[in-house]
């Protein structure tokens, strides 16, 4: 098994400028191009533990960002391309890497219909997962880094994969997309915690990724057990809490942080029905990353051992 | 000239030799021709797809389970759309994906729809607008410009959405641009009308290939030209079977509807890209001395048209040769003194006027949401 991190800097810049590189995330195969040195740096960091796809594997989707053109060069636009395709139009050069992981998201939620999908973050230990999903803010990336820091396999703070009829889940582990505060906060919390280039003045501020890989087994692509599900919400005044959530309204919640609950049709509810019945449902309510944490890891261990 | 998507659709068993590159440029030539979900209906028809490897195959079922999700949608969202059209006693007459697939016909296989079309008699238009509002339906928002040219000089409304459900409606009154060259009868059209349920309505088989053909032949882009054209390969073989006089009368229709020349263009294509069986008589009739004349440079511009939008497909002049077609489908639907401020406008706006700043936004919107 090779891994980005066996490919020297220099060639690894000439093969994203030409035939691109293949990588394993999850169940499926990138082949990513780019001719942007932000990008091929911010690879090296977060994507050096990945594992290289096989010449001949199944490519899932060959994407691209690339600043090309008489135009766009000079004026520092760069475009993200899947299938040659180029659904967003241009982005500015800086601000690639977070455009090319937002592709990347893209390409799963847009493109994959073989699992249920939740907007959720995925962490694991002791042989069974924890689905975290929460709305754009709720902190369910923050948290899900902080777990990853603290000895929790991160399965993907974008996507729960839920293999139907189950409560299986599939990792799909990429680099962990952290914003603003956020940032510092992660960064104070692990000093040695590893990020990729940040892109500033995106739509979303300050955007800039965390190296994710940093369990033994971050790769493996054996389904897990989800064994809770965990809604968080970070709040600087209101009182941390974890309380239990009801299994009608988590489902509702469930279904509407899905991005394709309803594509699936009764596929979908069945696979939903599945999961909720087989899994204790939370609220979380956080302010501080330890307490969390910690309570997170008692329930955790109650929950798989029942 | 062949390419992959086109060998695969005619002659699925190829695809079992097929490498995993190759596989990988076959499954993007569908997905960027909106085709994905039929090759997988055309390949388990032929007994292949369950040779081809998973990790293909899931990319055609995610595709499927898509149009699936369409055809529920668009079940329900009808029925919607006959209360609203029973309210004023009109009839609900379906056009084009929407009427393949709620009537249940072959070119309905796999077809991924992205709105709703309906045509209402021109003099209607008002009512149905109003009904289809007084039932949820809202206008989307247009900039003044472009609402005023739809309503000035469109054979469509400005298109309505249904808030939530994200459904988008075009209400049509007739089925070219009244500025267009060919001056259709459209009233014609709900002669022929058929039931296919209660209230519910599609063109008859022979005008729908028409409508089918002349709207491919006055469009300017081509994203979806090659679907388009596989439509009418899947009627011109469907319809003849059940139909004994479809081929009879198929181009002394197309002349009374002043649409011979779109329909000659889609008998042309569809046998020079997917071998569809057609009658020699039926084709000669639908000619004239100067489309033939015309048919080389026409054959030239349109077979780079009907191709895949992947490095793999393009011919050589693929760039000026869509140039071209989109400069002459606007010469098509317009003449030059209507057309030549339309577009130096559009080039405007498109440069500095709202629209480009809501373009980028919008990219950003669309990346934002995942």
């Amino acid at each position: 098994m090779q891994y980005l991190r066996d490919i020297p800097r220099p060639e690894l810049e000439r093969r994203l400028a030409g035939d691109g590189v293949s990588l394993t995330v999850g169940p499926y195969r990138f082949n990513l191009k780019s001719n942007l040195a932000k990008v091929s740096e911010g690879l090296r960091k977060l994507y050096a533990d990945f594992p290289l796809a096989e010449a001949d594997d199944y490519i899932d989707f060959p994407v691209a960002i690339r600043s090309t053109g008489p135009l766009s060069r000079p004026r520092g636009k760069s475009e993200f391309s899947f299938e040659h395709q180029r659904p967003f139009g241009f982005v500015p050069t800086p601000q690639a890497f977070a455009f090319l992981e937002w592709g990347m998201n893209w390409c799963l939620s847009a493109h994959t219909n073989e699992y249920l999908k939740l907007h959720s973050a995925v962490v694991a230990r002791d042989g069974g997962a924890i689905v975290m999903p929460g709305v754009p803010g709720a902190g369910k990336s923050t948290l899900c880094a902080a777990l990853g820091l603290r000895g929790w396999r991160i399965l993907s703070d974008e996507h729960a994969l839920l293999q139907p009829g189950t409560t299986d889940v599939i990792s799909a582990c990429r680099p962990v997309s952290l914003k603003n505060e956020s940032i510092d906060v992660i960064k104070r919390f692990e000093p040695d915690a590893v990020f990729g280039p940040e892109s500033h003045d995106t739509h979303k501020g300050t955007v800039a990724h965390m190296k994710a890989d940093l369990a033994p087994d971050s790769h493996d692509t054996a389904p897990l057990p989800a064994r809770m599900m965990l809604f968080p919400r970070y709040s600087a005044t209101d009182p941390q809490r974890i309380s239990v959530r009801r299994r009608t309204q988590s489902f509702i919640l469930a279904a509407y942080h899905s991005f394709n609950y309803s594509l699936m049709g009764e596929a979908g509810f069945d696979a939903m029905r599945t999961l909720i019945d087989g899994v204790q449902c939370y609220d979380l309510v956080y302010r501080d990353l330890d307490w969390a944490i910690q309570n997170i890891g008692e329930l955790h261990t109650k929950a798989c051992r029942q | 000239m062949s390419f992959l998507l086109q060998s695969a659709l005619l002659d699925p068993v190829i695809t079992t030799g097929l490498d995993n590159r190759e596989l990988g440029q076959l499954v993007a030539q569908g997905r960027s021709s909106r085709l994905l979900a039929t090759l997988m209906l055309e390949l388990e028809k032929a007994g292949v797809f369950s040779q081809l490897p998973d990790s293909a195959r899931r990319h055609f079922n995610s595709t499927l389970m898509l149009h699936e999700k369409q055809l529920r949608d668009l079940t329900y969202d009808v029925s919607h759309l006959r209360k609203a059209f029973d309210s004023i006693d009109e009839r609900l007459v379906l056009l084009k994906g929407a009427a393949y697939l709620q009537a249940g016909l072959a070119v309905g296989r796999g077809r991924l729809i992205s709105d709703i079309d309906i045509i209402v008699p021109s003099a209607g238009v008002e009512r149905a607008e109003n009904a289809l509002k007084a039932f949820g339906w809202e206008n989307s928002q247009l900039d003044p410009y472009n609402e005023r040219y739809y309503r000035q000089w469109m054979h469509e409304i400005p298109p309505l959405v249904k808030p939530r459900r994200g459904t988008t409606l075009d209400l049509h009154h007739t089925i070219l641009p009244p500025t267009a060259k060919a001056q259709v009868n459209a009233e014609l059209l709900f002669e022929d009308l058929i039931e296919i349920e209660p209230g519910i309505y599609t063109l008859s088989w022979k005008d729908m290939v028409i409508h089918s053909a002349t709207h491919l032949f006055h469009e300017g882009e081509f994203h979806h030209g090659l679907r388009d054209l596989w439509d009418l390969d899947r009627m011109l073989r469907d319809f003849p079977n059940q139909d004994p006089s479809f081929w009879q009368e198929l181009v002394a229709r197309a002349r009374q509807l002043d649409l011979s020349g779109p329909l000659f263009h889609g008998l042309n294509y569809a046998r020079q890209v997917f071998n569809t069986p057609i009658p020699e008589d039926v084709q000669a009739r639908a000619s004239s001395s100067a489309r033939r004349l015309r048919k080389p440079l026409m054959d030239f511009l349109f077979l780079r048209a009907f191709r895949p939008d992947q490095p793999e497909c393009r011919l050589a002049f693929t760039d000026p040769a869509l140039t071209a077609l989109y400069v002459r489908s606007h010469y098509l639907r317009m003449p030059l003194h209507l057309l030549l401020p339309h577009l130096v406008r559009k080039a405007w706006m498109s440069r500095f006027g709202d629209d480009a700043a809501s373009d980028e936004d919008s990219a950003t919107e669309d990346a934002a949401r995942h």
